[in-house]
């Protein structure tokens, strides 16, 4: 399984974000994309999520489901957490397990693997940044999808919290997935850099 | 929640716990006394038997006027003193304000339904009624929209007290609304005409629903303290899972130190 | 399907917790309908006239204005997003909210009613047509609107221009939903023309709506 781009060339309100850009990424490998702001290291993961439309180029997933597209094998952890705060921390992952669907684990395990499982049944508004982080990072164990788009996963963690997620990202590595991150942070695994240009 | 926030409603709930049995069973001795002297009542000379849901609309519509007061000192309460059973004293009448004005339409709209021959009519009062009853129910939704409570209570009060200022406005403009298009309502009870054999059983009525007030008020604000009770325990377990994460996730000893934070 | 349902689901245990919006949309509801006797008067022959007009003036602004967070609650905390690129078309998945919207917030409306049609001197049958032209009206509204609230996300303004943009689209549906109450009440029409006609509006809506609305909410992320 590879996942490849070539040739993308991305434009925002008028402004050329990147362009030329190849990305790939084997199965079983880490990719780092770091840069300054406004490198486009966001528009780059949204571009291979599907959410925005490259100017040029395309991006493919080569020898994963072909009944699917890119977009549908792969999590996006973005900025934002996508969680409801009105709902329980329970509701908010099994609905996102439901609606993802496909290969699904148990909700209270996934809970338990974030070290969320005993507040499983308070409203997501109590959640401070860094549980809200984890409860998304839940997300991404509930449903098995070979590829993890993480805009600046680690931002709200903390320590432990960190720790906790690298161990979960070399579990998915060693699983044969994909795990392709925007960073400024070091990573804490092994991982191919790409740098993204400084006033792209 | 600080320790001397929960201080107050700590002695609130234990002077509660002994004093609601005694008012619930005066409540209900007093309603009793006065639903039987309503029923031994004379039936009016004009409006026959229907005269008798005076005893039950009267006291409703009174308590729906006297709500709305006792939420504006509470509002005060909230905006000048910040104390906290202001809030909770202001956040738990308006159900209770609502269903006495609900009860006060329903009871009207059944009153006028022999004499208008619908059950509703653009009365003056009946329509002022409806309007404190709208009033009542956004003021409900005001509390329901935001979650935090002492956020929703500021909110809360300066809508209270800007009612409370507008509600004479609105029943002046209400009553020139009506007379403007149509003689004074034939729907004329109550006043100072009222015969003896009335007054006592709706002076009855009216303490023993007032007591019913005070019962259910009481018993509201205990709930709504306990409420808040438990969201703060809630809030307390959720901080402090990253102490149990960061013992069960991985061999971190950060947590240790705040754990007992988390406890405390 | 279970995608579906689950999405459905959770709109409306969100739309009936607290900071849910199901309810206000009845009480606005309930509001404009009281305001309206003080602006024609309390004359009951006159609000019995124009009580099947007054209804569903205020049952399409009060769902109009609760459609303004349909799909900006979502685009804001980044669900909308993860909705995109799921396995489910956009299409169905723009309905599903469309309908958890309708349920939640556009039932009660219709529940809410013959309360109303008391308050306007209506009598059973009038409300009972009324609330009648209101079940099979409404999600046409419901469905027209959701364009509004799709493309409310691609240009980051909610509120008022919703409103602008789809209450020229609804006048065909407030046209033959008054008009079918009014025959039902009074004639000379028959009830089932206009109200057919009603229906149709509806299923139309039930099509088009989903489609232009993942259409424009496709184009409107970024």
């Amino acid at each position: 399984m590879r996942l490849s781009g070539r040739n993308l060339t991305c434009v925002r309100g008028g402004r050329q974000v990147f362009s030329g850009l190849d990305v790939s990424a084997a199965a079983g490998e880490a990719l780092a994309i770091t840069g300054p702001n406004g490198a486009g290291k966001t528009s780059l993961l949204r571009v291979i999520a599907g959410l925005l439309v490259p100017a040029e180029g395309s991006v493919a997933l080569e020898g994963g489901d072909n009944e699917l597209s890119l977009p549908e094998q792969a999590h996006y952890l973005g900025h934002r957490d996508a969680l409801k705060p009105a709902l329980s921390v329970r509701e908010n992952l099994s609905f996102w397990r439901d609606f993802l669907g496909g290969d699904t684990q148990d909700t209270q395990q996934c809970l338990a693997a974030v070290a969320l499982d005993h507040a499983a049944h308070l409203p997501a508004a109590y959640l401070s940044a860094g549980q809200r982080r984890r409860l998304s990072i839940a997300r991404l164990l509930s449903v098995r999808r070979p590829v993890w788009l993480l805009d600046e996963p680690t931002s709200a963690l903390d320590a432990a919290g960190q720790a906790l997620f690298v161990g979960l990202m070399r579990d998915h590595l060693a699983g044969g997935g994909i795990v392709i991150a925007a960073t400024h942070l070091p990573l804490g695994l092994d991982a191919r850099e790409l740098r993204m240009g400084g006033t792209g | 929640m600080t320790l001397t926030d929960l201080a107050n409603p700590t002695r609130f709930l234990a002077l509660t716990t002994r004093i609601l049995p005694w008012l619930a069973g005066a409540t209900a001795i007093l309603l009793a006394i006065g639903l039987y002297q309503s029923v031994m009542a004379p039936d009016d000379y004009q409006q026959g038997a229907t005269v008798k849901i005076m005893f039950i609309h009267v006291p409703n519509a009174w308590l729906s006027m006297f709500v709305w007061g006792v939420m504006s000192i509470a509002a005060l309460g909230t905006l000048v003193w910040r104390h906290p059973l202001a809030d909770v004293a202001a956040k738990s009448a308006a159900p209770i304000g609502a269903a006495f004005t609900f009860l006060a339409l329903v009871t009207g709209s059944l009153w006028g339904r022999p004499m208008w021959g619908t059950y509703w009519e653009w009365d003056a009062r009946l329509t002022s009624v409806l309007i404190l009853f709208l009033m009542y129910l956004g003021l409900m939704a005001l509390w329901r929209a935001v979650e935090d409570p002492s956020r929703a209570a500021r909110a809360a009060a300066v809508l209270t007290l800007v009612g409370a200022i507008n509600i004479p406005i609105i029943k002046f403009s209400v009553d020139w609304w009506n007379t403007l298009h149509q003689p004074a309502s034939v729907f004329r009870a109550g006043g100072p005409t009222l015969d003896k054999a009335f007054l006592w059983p709706l002076l009855v009525m009216a303490i023993a629903f007032s007591l019913l007030f005070i019962t259910l008020h009481l018993a509201a604000m205990r709930n709504e303290i306990l409420r808040r009770r438990v969201r703060s325990l809630q809030m307390m377990q959720a901080s402090s899972s990253r102490t149990f994460s960061a013992e069960a996730g991985s061999a971190s000893c950060e947590g240790n130190g705040s754990k007992e934070i988390g406890i405390a | 399907m279970s995608a579906l349902a689950a999405l459905i689901r959770r709109d409306i245990r969100i739309a009936l917790r607290v900071g849910g919006g199901a309810l206000i949309g009845v009480l606005f509801f309930l509001t404009v309908t009281v305001l309206m006797p003080f602006a024609v008067g309390p004359d009951l022959a006159l609000l019995s006239r124009l009580g099947p007009a007054i209804l569903w003036l205020g049952a399409l602004l009060a769902s109009l204005l609760t459609l303004d967070r349909l799909f900006t609650a979502d685009h804001e905390d980044g669900s909308l997003d993860l909705i995109v690129m799921s396995r489910t078309p956009l299409e169905l998945a723009c309905a599903a909210k469309a309908l958890a919207h309708w349920l939640a917030a556009g039932l009660p409306l219709i529940v809410a009613t013959p309360v109303l049609g008391l308050l306007l001197n209506l009598d059973g049958t009038a409300t009972l047509a009324v609330a009648l032209t209101l079940l099979a009206g409404t999600p046409a509204l419901t469905f027209t609107g959701m364009i509004g609230a799709a493309l409310a996300v691609t240009l980051h303004r909610g509120g008022l221009l919703l409103a602008v943009l789809v209450l020229p689209l609804s006048i065909p549906v407030l046209i033959f939903g008054v008009a079918a109450s009014q025959a039902a009440i009074s004639g000379p029409m028959s009830f089932g023309t206009p109200f057919s006609i009603l229906c149709a509006l509806s299923l139309f809506s039930l099509v088009i709506g989903p489609f232009a609305a993942a259409a424009s909410l496709r184009h409107g992320l970024d």
